[in-house]
């Protein structure tokens, strides 16, 4: 496939195997040494690089990211971080002069996602390196140098126009061409971000059937916020969902800060965490509290479901072959809507159990209740026996204690290495006691206490 | 001055602008193969039938070998030979090397190591520490065992008296650097191999022993590691050897690194340990006798398990001082990973059996933890020391001879005599300063205030609780086999002035390249600029130690400081005859020769003209070792390294999840050679340790397969993980013991500081409820549910 981007300054046109990703490319085909492998599946930040389009700069993991995903995009690897005449960028300066590399071997994926951040002025360190996994240094000194740098004025030779390129057909433009596309390929692997598909190249090895990349499709990355809902373009990066949600959603855009990591963040989509029926992803227990509807297309027919409906078994979803997600609609508004992820660690972690509670209460008694769990079953779905056993009653401690009681009947969650089965089922229930706890003013995350 | 100064990491510039090499990014010749092996799928059992023809037919494979094409040795092993590097018809673990791989590209390597078929005759594997105390299925003959005093009579008359437990994971280390090796053949046989290990030497002779050829003829070389911390003493074995036999028989440079899912699946992590307790004690606290029992799955293969759990029966006393102890040690064989070194090495798991004690010990009197800590520490050391710190002649002065230090006068003897305690091993505890370490650290820390503070803000809440806790560290430093406390260094300085310096130590990120070129720069008044910093190769020092038990600085800081003295004194002599003077000394890039003055450059110029050698090794021994492992009696260590944490947390009761808010740190560097370096040590140290008990959790299905090998399921610390607020310092007094320039080893003590946030976790989980915690490590948030219920049942 043939692949136009910026490197460093420099125009590059390769011809790449579909499935080269950019950190094999850089290394081996390249020369170009400084982004590492750490992982090789987008959880440490060894191999981050700075990618730019229009829409400005974003840090992205080298490992899970395919060489036709840069076409018309702008690359900066550790190598191009310093300026033209070789002198440091002020985050490796501070880097340098308070101590935050010791072995090294992350250095160039912090260095990459600190300038990023630098240069887009973010000063939410935590989350901005959040993706970046250091074993040596306990991180103080690199937030200290993140801190120092923040004031420095943005490095201007980071800042480069998009190269103009010609549409390719591995990367169709319009939603038309695409959908069309794909009922005559239905066979063929869709790829967003690669945030999940990168994982089935470069760790079960597999080639892939005909490959399309969707980053280059407007259409599928168009955010619509009307009077009273919001619709997701199915390719919206998790990155732009949570600016929108930030607004309109608090909760769940503070489950999605926890969801994946800067990085993967910039690359997921929420239509293929929605679109790839993981029990465990994090949008759609979400969305399902939510209540919201999945729009698809199989050549030019459109049909709308609720998402609740998407998810039959596990493995199996509401989608005929050759048929695509195309977006996903949502109230715009659900103040009582509470969005809780357990997961071993606070950031880039995939959740143990990830419950969503909307429950409406009208004149102290509970009126509506749409409750949904990620990671208790072999898909998402709601807590229907729960949920029964909350509406019609009053909302007190009482009934909430008696309806946690049945989980267990809305739920068989399995043992694996995140939670045991146990564990799963008594956080659901507590979660459900968190949930109420919150609505009447009590104090219920560790992440907002203060030392 | 150029030692006692906070300078950036020697490869900082190289390192922040990707500009540091790696093994991996080493140009290599275009014909260099890449190596991946091909591994077992179950954890114990034979196979009749390895049928690896896909294996040769997938693309891009050269040969593909197994153990019949292994010309010599067949085995990786540190320690006891008991570790093939391909299988010989029986399977130990799941993940064990059966076969080797070699291609033109690492991912035609990697594709066709997954088509072996293999004819398994699968037997029940032996993987919990039940399963193999029921089998007696151990490495020795029986349990070590260690007695000080009469155990039983002070447990028979103890006012007080508790049993306990203590479960702690293992540890995969996560080095950001995977294993990785580069092997170039050589003519006449030779061959060059570039290891990402901490025990360059190691490599060497498993390499030439592969390869059946003397030691000479391997040279192994390496220049930095992509992070280590123990995980690199041995494991990088299999991969070098791989490579070296490759190349051997290709006649092609041969390149093999883990993707990150074999390297988990392969190689060792820490030990994982149960320590159960049986303690007595007065009404204060203090205690009488203590019987501990630790046992420990060391895997499949000895590997470094016996000096792993020594370390860890040497530290059951950690900063206390127990009357009488017994402490046996079991070490299990099981059908895992073969446990291996980590950061403190054994050490770690014996300081949180005696912690838990101490915490089991305050809960049960409702004394402050703090407190009773105290009130068990050592006899601090007599005032001003026994060997009273001074400050030495400055180095540069030629009249002061050899190691800074060595003239230290012993001051004890006109002293009173000071109440001298001994450990479990009866060693003296003649350094110890936690007394005054741990005031300070309460004092800087507010801590009785804090105490105070959260039982006000937990009687408030109803869901979250805080925790505080405070524990100290003093650590042994030295390796407790004895004859490894050696070090050789080679320093050469260039008619131009410029210095090149070697040294056996391994640079995996701790600094000790650039505190060893500060101690060269010292010993000749230059700027540390001018001297080269090279790799680690054992063509310029032989017989080398592994970088381990922290002991880098001490050992090889002293010989190139013992070599760079040698030219120092053949240059001062000669400048001394040419002018006719006795006073030389070399300061500030200078060397002043009586009344005149001249550059360093100059100096050197001079000798070189007069014929003098400008190049010499260095040498240094640690002294004053003794030690009997069977018995364990003796002195096996040269001092103690000590310091002490305070770590608060938060908890949530619904959930378990909790972190660390605040932690405050005074640690022990002795007088320290590059505070900015060691500091960052701690700082690494306290949040690595933390990570160990609480988010680090490995776990093996029933069938023996490591369920977390990757970091999608291992969880170490992220960014955020680390205490929001994080105050560290050091306690810059000189080491009593003749060290270079009076400092101390940093590398693994640190670690156990960690050990404190662990405790605040049960302290705040203690706060729900009225009965012991006993909570056990890792504390993720579902154990630290189960001990939240443990505590209100």
């Amino acid at each position: 496939m043939d692949v136009t981007f910026l490197l460093n300054g420099e125009t590059v046109q390769v011809n790449a195997d579909p499935t080269r990703t950019l950190l094999d490319w850089l290394r081996i085909d390249r020369g170009l040494c400084g982004t590492k492998e750490g992982c090789n599946e987008g959880d440490c930040g060894a191999c981050t690089v700075m990618v730019s389009d229009d829409k400005g700069a974003l840090a992205l993991n080298a490992c899970i990211l395919f060489m036709p995903q840069l076409h018309g995009k702008v690359v900066r690897t550790v190598e191009g971080i310093s300026a033209p005449d070789g002198s440091l960028h002020p985050v490796q300066e501070a880097m340098i002069s308070l101590h935050g590399s010791q072995c090294g071997f992350c250095t160039p994926g912090f260095i990459t996602s600190m300038a990023v951040g630098h240069s887009t002025g973010r000063t939410d360190h935590d989350d901005v390196l959040a993706g970046n996994l250091c074993r040596c240094t306990g991180y103080a000194p690199i937030i200290r140098a993140a801190q120092a740098a923040q004031a420095a004025p943005v490095a201007e030779w980071l800042e480069e126009s998009a190269p103009d390129v010609d549409p390719q057909p591995y990367a169709p433009e319009s939603l038309d061409e695409l959908a069309t596309w794909y009922a005559a390929n239905p066979d063929a692997t869709l790829i967003a971000g690669a945030t999940d598909v990168g994982l089935w190249v470069t760790k079960q090895l597999r080639d892939l059937a005909s490959p399309v990349f969707l980053h280059r499709c407007a259409e599928l990355r168009q955010i619509t916020v009307s009077d009273d809902s919001i619709t997701f373009g199915a390719a919206t990066t998790m990155t732009e969902v949570l600016a929108v949600l930030r607004n309109h959603h608090p909760s769940y855009a503070e489950m999605v800060r926890r969801y994946g990591s800067e990085q993967v963040r910039n690359a997921a989509t929420i239509g293929g965490n929605i679109a790839n029926g993981s029990p465990i992803g994090d949008n759609p227990p979400a969305l399902i509290a939510l209540g919201a509807t999945l729009h698809l297309r199989h050549g030019t027919a459109t049909r709308d479901i609720t998402l609740a409906d998407f998810f039959i078994a596990y493995g199996k979803q509401d989608r005929a072959a050759g048929e695509l997600v195309t977006g996903v609609t949502i109230p715009k508004a659900a103040p009582d809507l509470r969005c809780y992820k357990i997961s071993k660690r606070f950031d880039q972690d995939i959740s143990a159990v990830c419950g969503c509670f909307d429950v409406t209460v009208v004149d102290g008694k509970v009126t509506a209740a749409r409750i949904a769990f990620g990671g208790m079953a072999g898909i998402p779905h709601r807590a229907a026996a729960v949920e029964g056993a909350l509406i019609g009653h009053p909302w007190t401690l009482e009934t909430v204690t008696k309806a946690a009681k049945h989980f267990d009947n809305d739920y068989t969650p399995m043992s694996d290495m995140r939670a045991s089965a146990a564990y799963r089922l008594e956080a659901a229930e507590n979660l459900l006691l968190r949930y109420y706890a919150t609505r009447t003013g009590t104090q219920t995350n560790v992440l907002e206490v203060a030392p | 001055m150029s030692v006692a100064k906070s300078l950036s990491h020697d490869a900082a510039a190289l390192h922040v602008t990707g500009a540091a090499r790696y093994i991996d990014d080493i140009p290599t010749p275009a014909s260099t193969l890449h190596l991946a092996f091909g591994t077992s799928e179950i954890a114990r059992g034979t196979y009749d039938t390895l049928d690896l023809t896909r294996v040769r037919v997938a693309e891009g494979v050269v040969a593909v070998l197994t153990a019949d094409d292994l010309p010599f040795t067949n085995d990786v092993s540190p320690s006891a030979h008991d570790e093939p590097l391909l299988a010989t018809g029986t399977v130990h673990y799941l993940g064990q090397p059966l076969f080797l791989v070699v291609a033109t590209s690492h991912l035609a390597a990697r594709k066709a190591a997954r088509l072996g078929q293999v004819g398994y005759t699968e037997e029940t594997p032996i993987l919990t520490m039940d399963e193999a105390l029921a089998a007696d299925s151990r490495f020795e003959d029986g349990p070590r065992i260690w007695t000080k005093g009469d155990v039983d009579g002070a447990l028979g008359a103890a006012a007080h008296r508790l049993q306990g437990q203590i479960e702690m994971g293992g540890q995969e280390h996560f080095y950001l650097e995977g294993q990785t090796a580069l092997a170039l053949p050589q003519e006449g046989g030779d061959m060059v191999v570039h290891s990402s290990t901490q025990h360059p030497t190691e490599i060497q002779h498993k390499v030439a022993d592969a390869l059946g050829v003397p030691m000479n003829a391997v040279r192994c070389e390496v220049r930095r590691m992509g992070g280590g911390f123990g995980g690199k003493e041995s494991q990088g074995n299999a991969l070098a050897v791989g490579c070296a036999i490759a190349a051997r028989q290709t006649g092609q440079p041969c390149k093999m690194r883990y993707d990150r899912d074999d390297d988990m699946m392969i190689t060792g992590k820490r030990h994982d340990f149960r320590i159960s307790y049986d303690v007595g004690f007065d009404g204060n606290g203090r205690v009488t006798g203590v019987d501990f029992t630790q046992i420990t799955r060391c895997g499949w293969a000895l590997d470094l398990s016996m000096p792993v759990a020594d370390r860890a029966m040497l530290h059951a006393d950690n900063a206390y001082h127990l009357p009488s102890a017994r402490i046996t040690s079991h070490r299990l064989k099981t059908n895992t990973q073969s446990a291996t070194a980590f950061r403190g090495f054994g050490g770690p798991q014996g300081v949180v059996g005696i912690e838990r004690v101490m915490d089991h010990i305050a809960s049960v009197l409702g004394l402050d933890p703090a407190l009773v800590r105290q009130r068990n520490y050592y006899a601090a050391m007599a005032q001003g020391g026994l060997s009273a710190p001074h400050a030495t002649r400055p180095p540069e002065d030629i009249s002061t001879r050899k190691n800074a230090g060595k003239d230290v006068p012993y001051r004890g003897a006109h002293s009173p005599q000071p109440t001298v305690q001994s450990t479990p091993y009866h060693m003296p505890v003649t350094d110890f300063i936690l007394h005054e370490m741990t005031e300070r650290l309460l004092e800087t820390s507010d801590y009785q205030a804090r105490r105070d503070a959260i039982d006000r803000w937990n009687a408030e809440q109803i869901i979250l609780k805080k925790g505080i806790a405070l524990s100290p560290v003093k650590f042994g430093i030295s390796f407790t086999l004895t004859h490894l406390n050696q070090a050789g260094a080679l320093v050469h300085v260039y008619h131009d002035g410029s210095v090149h310096m070697n040294h056996g130590g391994t640079e995996m990120g701790q600094g000790l390249f650039q505190k060893v070129a500060q101690v060269a720069a010292q010993r000749f008044g230059i700027d540390v600029a001018q001297v080269k910093i090279t790799a680690t190769d054992t063509g310029k020092v032989p017989n080398t130690s592994a970088t381990a038990a922290s002991s880098g600085t001490d050992l090889n800081g002293m010989a190139v400081a013992n070599a760079c003295d040698t030219i120092r004194d053949r240059i001062a002599s000669c400048l001394a005859e040419l002018h006719d003077t006795e006073d030389v000394r070399f300061a500030d890039g200078k060397v002043f020769v009586g009344n005149e003055q001249m550059s360093f450059a100059q100096a050197a110029q001079t000798a070189y003209a007069n014929r003098v050698s400008l190049s010499a090794t260095g040498f240094y021994k640690t002294p004053d070792l003794s030690w009997d492992r069977i018995k364990g009696e003796g002195t096996p260590f040269f001092y103690f390294a000590q310091g002490a944490a305070v770590t608060e947390v938060v908890i949530d009761t619904l959930t378990g999840e909790n972190r660390i808010l605040r932690a405050d740190i005074l640690h022990d560097a002795g007088a320290s050679l590059n505070p900015a370096l060691d500091i960052g040590q701690v700082e690494g140290g306290y949040v690595q340790g933390a990570g160990w008990l609480t988010t680090e959790e490995l776990i093996w299905d029933d069938k023996g397969r490591l369920r977390t090998h990757a970091p999608a399921t291992y969880k170490i610390p992220a960014c955020s993980d680390r205490p929001d607020v994080f105050n560290v310092a050091l306690w810059d007094e000189p080491n009593p013991a003749k060290t270079i320039y009076r400092s101390k080893a940093v590398g693994e003590p640190p670690f156990m500081l960690g050990i404190s946030a662990f405790l605040a976790l049960s302290n705040a989980v203690a706060h729900c409820g009225s009965n012991y915690p006993d909570l056990q490590a890792p504390a993720t948030a579902e154990e630290m549910l189960r001990a939240i219920k443990r505590a209100r049942e």
